[in-house]
């Protein structure tokens, strides 16, 4: 089967290791996966800010450069809930074939978990991590994509991975995009809850579908000095090695 | 959070004009506020999620509910018209008010004409909108609120910060000291000895106002819902004080925004399942009245206010907001509500709902009306448990795109669309990225201060994943 | 112009460009009937999550618990008690107030009335003031309120209890005593309802 990465700006610029992970894994499970080079962003930083008019530009962007694939994976829930939640709607006043573009395009774009459980057929992807995890759901993989219970089942059958409760695991970590900076102190606040309840179960890595959140939550683990790591879904599923 | 500057005299909180931003900060200072709205917010949505788990059909009544209001709200002028034919019929007047300025001139005509100058009053949030008590007091009329913690605001010239349990904000202890220092120069003086029990001052407020629900004559109240159909009127209530204020005075007025109307008796059986379940999480509420027209001898005014929903119901996103019946999941389950509490959001409508509301009721003129759709990480949770359904995060979205932004911001977003609007910059940036990437400092100054000071930035890495894809 | 036609006015030009809501749309797949093979006894279990005091007594058996519980008590009663519930409490009590005025209300320990409907799932009973129910504030001043439900005037859910009513006189809704949890989201039973509620439901 033949795959579109839309790797996303964050994980492209920041976490390059959650891409490649993304790779190696598809690869694995007989993905041929191609990256067209002319992405960038899905446009929700500018949407959700209170930019449209930049923010329906890179949506444009975004159906232009993905319209001829049969299936776009994205390792972010929140990119991709944009695309199959907002784009609907940001296309609903917008002339120029955008709505047709969205309309096509938009079904085609898959979380990576649901991907693999959904598209691929696949639960078990024959990966090993001996260590101590927690999974943080993240409010748009949770409420927005309903991704459900498909991370814990993939991480579940994972070799060796001793999966902990989250305490509080549905409540949002804080991050919110520009509410991070633009309310600071109630995102610290909603931070510092994640970070106690993620030390009260006693995981040495904190797993989830999105790197935005993880970045926040492991900025503040990193601050108060936790040892806790943070850790992308892709990159857990992508270990075949003890290590 | 208490006394200078909040008087009584403005339907805008006096002494909350700043951003969101400042006031939720200064209510997380408070240690004691942020307990009280932590412990009560989780009990709440603990019993909600339980009774609500109870209804196997609950999704079903939710777009019942969704449908029956937008319906209504499509045909808002024919229901109306049927509303005030109903009322009128079964002995009522119905008066209808264009703002707050008319609805307070009709009401306090109405108390005149009685030719009392006491009233009693049923918890109602509208006539808080509309400042009903203070154009009142300042023609010489007293407003006694009967809500055990509408009371415990008004005696401590406090503000509301929840829809449904309006001192949230307060504990027992605040409440003893409010109720044993103010409770004589509104009426009996509270108990002595009284103590911080909740039951013990429960009873000191029964005490308190049991006299003057007998002797009262004229009662102000809101309404839950309205009938079309046949010109009921429905308040829901837990403590008996609105059986009170309805029964017991000779005249009754009732003050009613126009969005609260429903077009059958039948519609009921949807929204009493779902308003209950939804606010107070019981199957359901202690009291609930209906009454139609002139009742058991009793004069019956009903107000019917506009005050800027007419100007929500022309946008065609926001107007969903219209469908709220005041419940207050939404709040109970948002994580910056936890944390800021309701006097943030500055106005009668706190919480998420009252950050798509306040705004399109008000305009968003003033720094604070302007910063409330931001008041969200836009975590979908008030979406959810929502009983009509209101996509809050939806409208939240709109109204940023309407907001004022700051000169520093749009560039800033300017500039990154620009980025982002070509790969080749992309690329270029990410690499002039890798190579600073050692000089970036642990905390940063101006804006980005406001993430660092809290939490490390990610490290930028040696590539980024478009160089390896292009060199692999 | 007057406020009326302002806001019909503003109202009309606000939906004008909206889409359609039409009424034949509204989608009523929640139950209308709630299956329930025990009504009385969920009736009875409800009433008691609320707490509020129960019985559940056979029809034959119901003078003599009312004789029981209207004993030593000033007793107020509507008009339209029926006789084999306002016989015994009348032989019972300490005195009688029959559908007292207001400012005889005070005097009175406990009212006893009858129901329109009681609602199983929520707990709930609905009066009309219809015979045996009496003016609202009868059963809203005195401090304890005694109820007698009839097995057939039980109804499993809402739908069914708001198809059986009209709303043509006054309705109460009940479930449970007055009660607040404005404090600290501590419910408190009795604030300023009655504070005992007894409900006597005959089987």
């Amino acid at each position: 089967m033949r795959v579109a990465l839309f790797v996303t700006c964050v994980n492209d610029t920041l976490f390059p290791g959650t891409g490649r992970a993304t790779v190696s894994l598809l690869r694995r499970l007989g993905c041929e996966v191609d990256f067209p080079a002319a992405q960038t962003c899905c446009g929700q930083m500018h949407v959700n800010t209170g930019y449209r008019d930049e923010g329906v530009r890179l949506a444009r962007r975004f159906t232009e450069v993905f319209r001829d694939y049969d299936a776009v994976v994205a390792p972010s829930g929140s990119c991709a809930a944009m695309v199959r939640e907002q784009y609907p709607r940001l296309a609903a006043g917008e002339g120029g074939g955008f709505a047709e573009a969205v309309a096509e395009v938009a079904p085609k774009v898959h979380e990576l978990s649901e991907f693999l459980i959904d598209v691929l057929g696949v639960t078990d992807v024959g990966a090993s991590f001996p260590h101590r995890v927690t999974y943080h759901p993240t409010c748009h993989s949770l409420r927005g994509l309903r991704l459900g219970d498909r991370p814990l089942t993939l991480l579940g059958n994972v070799r060796g991975l001793e999966l902990l409760p989250l305490p509080g695991a549905e409540e949002c970590c804080g991050f919110g995009g520009t509410f991070s900076v633009k309310n600071p102190e109630v995102s610290a606040a909603m931070c510092a809850a994640k970070v106690d309840n993620v030390l009260d179960c006693g995981a040495e890595v904190l797993c989830a579908a999105d790197n935005s959140c993880l970045m926040h939550v492991g900025g503040m683990l990193g601050r108060r000095k936790t040892g806790v790591r943070i850790m992308h879904l892709a990159e857990i599923l992508a270990r075949t090695e003890a290590t | 959070m208490s006394g200078a500057g909040r008087g009584r005299g403005s339907v805008t909180f006096i002494g909350m004009p700043r951003s969101f931003r400042e006031n939720a900060a200064e209510a997380m200072q408070d240690a004691q506020l942020g307990r009280n709205l932590r412990k009560a917010t989780h009990t709440i949505r603990g019993k909600r999620a339980r009774v609500v788990e109870e209804l196997p059909d609950w999704a079903e009544l939710r777009e019942a509910g969704r449908a029956v209001k937008d319906h209504t709200l499509r045909h808002l002028d024919r229901y109306l018209l049927q509303l005030e034919e109903a009322v009128t019929r079964a002995g009522g007047h119905v008066h209808w008010a264009a703002d707050a300025d008319e609805a307070n001139r009709i009401v306090t005509e109405l108390v005149r004409a009685t030719g009392e100058s006491d009233v009693v009053k049923v918890k109602s949030m509208v006539t808080q909108e509309i400042g009903l008590n203070e154009h009142l007091a300042a023609h010489g009329i007293t407003a006694y609120e009967t809500d055990l913690a509408e009371l415990i605001v008004q005696l401590g010239d406090d503000w509301p910060s929840h829809i449904l349990v309006p001192a949230i904000h307060r504990n027992r202890t605040e409440i003893r000291e409010i109720f044993r220092d103010r409770m004589a120069a509104w009426g009996r003086p509270a108990p002595e000895g009284l103590s911080d029990e909740p039951a013990a001052l429960a009873e000191a407020a029964r005490l308190h106002l049991r006299e003057r629900f007998l002797s009262s004559k004229v009662a102000i109240s809101g309404a839950n819902f309205m009938i079309a159909e046949t010109g009921t009127m429905v308040v829901v209530e837990s403590e008996g004080n609105g059986r009170m204020c309805l029964t017991l005075p000779e005249t009754l007025i009732s003050v009613v925004g126009i969005e609260k109307v429903l077009p059958t008796w039948r519609d009921l059986e949807v929204f009493l399942q779902l308003l209950p379940r939804s606010s107070t999480g019981e199957r359901m509420n202690p009291y609930t009245s209906m009454w139609t027209g002139a009742t058991e001898g009793q004069r019956f005014h009903l107000v019917l206010l506009d005050n800027g929903r007419t100007g929500v119901l022309a946008d065609e996103v926001g107007r969903q907001a219209l469908r709220c019946i005041r419940c207050s999941a939404c709040l109970n389950v948002c994580p910056v509500y936890e944390r800021a509490g309701g006097h943030a959001y500055g106005s009668v409508y706190p919480g998420p709902i009252g950050a798509i509301l306040t705004p399109q009721l008000r305009g968003m003129g003033s720094e604070l009306d302007n910063s409330l759709p931001y008041a969200s990480s836009l975590c979908g949770a008030c979406l959810e448990v929502c009983p009509v359904a209101i996509d809050i995060p939806e409208v939240l979205v709109e109204l940023r795109a309407r907001a004022r932004h700051p000169r520093s911001e749009r560039m800033a977003m300017r500039a990154a669309g620009w980025l982002l609007a070509d790969q080749a910059r992309l690329s270029r940036a990410q690499r002039l990225a890798v190579r600073l990437r050692r000089l970036i400092p642990r905390r940063l100054p101006g804006p980005a201060s406001a993430w660092t000071d809290t939490r490390d930035l990610p490290e930028i890495p040696e590539e980024s994943f478009r160089d390896w894809w292009e060199r692999s | 112009m007057s406020a009326r036609e302002e806001i019909l006015g503003r109202i009309r030009r606000a939906v004008a460009e909206a889409p359609e809501a039409p009424e034949a749309g509204i989608p009523r797949a929640y139950r209308t009937a709630v299956p329930c093979d025990d009504l009385a006894g969920l009736l009875a279990e409800r009433i008691a999550d609320y707490r509020a005091i129960v019985h559940v007594v056979p029809v034959a058996l119901v003078p003599a618990r009312l004789a029981e519980l209207a004993a030593g008590k000033r007793i107020a009663v509507p008009d339209g008690l029926p006789a084999e519930w306002a016989g015994p409490a009348r032989e019972a009590a300490d005195a009688v107030l029959t559908d007292p005025a207001r400012d005889e209300l005070g005097a009175a320990d406990a009212v006893l009335t009858g129901c329109a409907v009681a609602i199983a799932v929520t707990g709930t009973i609905v009066l009309d003031a219809g015979p045996g129910q009496g003016r609202r504030e009868l059963t809203l001043v005195p401090d304890h309120h005694l109820c007698v439900v009839r097995a057939d005037q039980i109804v499993a859910g809402v739908p069914e209890a708001i198809a059986r009513l009209t709303p043509d006189a006054p309705l109460t809704w009940i479930s449970g005593p007055s009660a607040t949890s404005d404090i600290e989201l501590d419910r408190v039973e009795g604030v300023h309802g009655p504070r005992t509620l007894e409900v006597v439901i005959a089987i």
